[in-house]
């Protein structure tokens, strides 16, 4: 704990990332953080916050701290083994000609 | 790579028009003054609370009572939203909070004047928000993401804001003469401290050369007042409100509306602390975060011991 400065014992509450299925069928999207002692209350926070016109049907919280991310510096070698593989694509493949035509 | 470089890169990416996210390199400067911009916004959301939740017990039905409590509690989460984006820059949410409440950070200048009857509710959703709007459309723009995002989250909301205000104004200034005089008068005293709310004019105005070459913001000062005022002419016009400066004229030549010479001593006054109600909004602010601290500790206390209760069990 750690001394504020109007000399009060506080610790602050952990961070949550916050995380909501816009509708039926979507995948979920991050929306922002919450702070909240306990998962419960984290979800009632981020409800309250990012949730007060509907904007989810339903929610994720979790701990910030155990969100594991790339780090932007290695984004080059990191995203590497896709770029020199076009086959992946469909527009690498030619259509016969015949085939084409026909739409 | 040296540092040169790196801010070459930095400004390659900006004038692109790429966003800044939070673990890509950027210079210092840019991230103290993100920081500081950011910060002054989430404080002007909290504290934007107290003038207008003074009104929620005395609303004159049920339904502006709803409607006040929504708008107020949108504010908080405002608050949280940018509160949440500046966390990104590495700073911890009691920082922030403290150097607000017992510190030197600022929030606008706005919200240190008095809210003395409902019509002023009424002003400062037509007006306060109007100009809210006018600048939080341009920072959906701004160059960092978190806080980019933030604001277009807001300015969703934000429209209702403005628009049960000038609802609730057009309503007065056409009942009974009494009400007309309660609207007029709310809008006499929120006008110039509302055009002061775009901060002061570009000449004198330090940070925002550096913030538009950063893409932070795209407007000046003057120019973001100059379209709030073109808009707000015709929006009181409509409803039969006068706005409060003789020297309001057509300009044929720029079409834009021409505008009086702002107080800015007072805004300057506002600004040191002598606004008719800054001493009182810090000692609301402190008072909420002291009593509340309790809340905060028994919350902790509660989740600790309930995991130690949880691993027992298992």
């Amino acid at each position: 704990m750690k001394e504020s400065a109007n000399g009060t014992k506080q610790n602050e509450w952990p961070l949550w990332e916050v995380f909501y299925q816009p509708n039926n069928g979507k995948p979920f999207e991050h929306a922002g953080s919450v702070h909240a002692p306990d998962a419960e209350m984290a979800l009632q926070n981020a409800r309250d916050t990012y949730s007060r016109r509907n904007e989810g049907i339903n929610l994720w919280v979790v701990p910030s701290d155990q969100i594991v991310a790339s780090t932007p510096e290695d984004q080059g070698p990191f995203f590497d083994p896709a770029n020199d593989k076009a086959y992946r694509h469909p527009q690498f493949y030619s259509v016969p000609r015949a085939a084409k035509k026909r739409k | 790579m040296d540092e040169q470089k790196k801010l070459d890169e930095f400004q390659r990416r900006i004038d692109n028009g790429e966003k800044i996210e939070p673990k890509d390199w950027m210079p210092d400067r840019y991230r103290k003054q993100l920081i500081r911009m950011m910060s002054q916004h989430a404080h002007s959301e909290v504290v934007g609370m107290l003038p207008e939740g003074n009104w929620i017990e005395r609303a004159p039905s049920l339904k502006r009572k709803k409607v006040l409590l929504a708008k107020v509690q949108d504010e908080a989460g405002h608050g949280l939203y940018i509160y949440s984006a500046v966390e990104t820059l590495g700073v911890t949410r009691r920082e922030l909070v403290e150097e607000y409440i017992y510190g030197k950070a600022k929030y606008s200048s706005i919200f240190n004047y008095p809210t003395l009857t409902y019509a002023d509710i009424c002003a400062i959703g037509w007006l306060v928000d109007g100009a809210a709007i006018v600048n939080q459309t341009m920072l959906a723009k701004s160059s960092y993401g978190p806080y980019s995002r933030s604001m277009v989250r807001i300015c969703k909301e934000e429209s209702f804001h403005k628009k049960q205000g000038y609802e609730m104004l057009a309503k007065m200034a056409n009942g009974t003469p009494e009400q007309k005089k309660m609207a007029q008068d709310a809008v006499n005293r929120w006008w110039w401290p509302t055009l002061m709310m775009f901060g002061p004019p570009d000449d004198e105005s330090p940070n925002s050369a550096e913030l538009i070459k950063w893409g932070v913001k795209s407007k000046t000062n003057d120019e973001l007042r100059q379209s709030f005022v073109d808009r707000t002419v015709m929006e009181a016009k409509k409803i039969g409100i006068e706005l409060p400066d003789p020297d309001l004229k057509y300009n044929k030549e720029t079409g834009h509306w021409d505008y009086g010479e702002i107080p800015w001593d007072e805004f300057w006054e506002v600004i040191r602390g002598n606004g008719p109600m800054n001493r009182e909004r810090i000692r609301a602010r402190r008072k909420a975060y002291e009593e509340g601290a309790w809340v905060r500790e028994a919350a902790s206390e509660y989740a600790r011991k309930k995991k130690l209760r949880d691993e027992k069990a298992s």
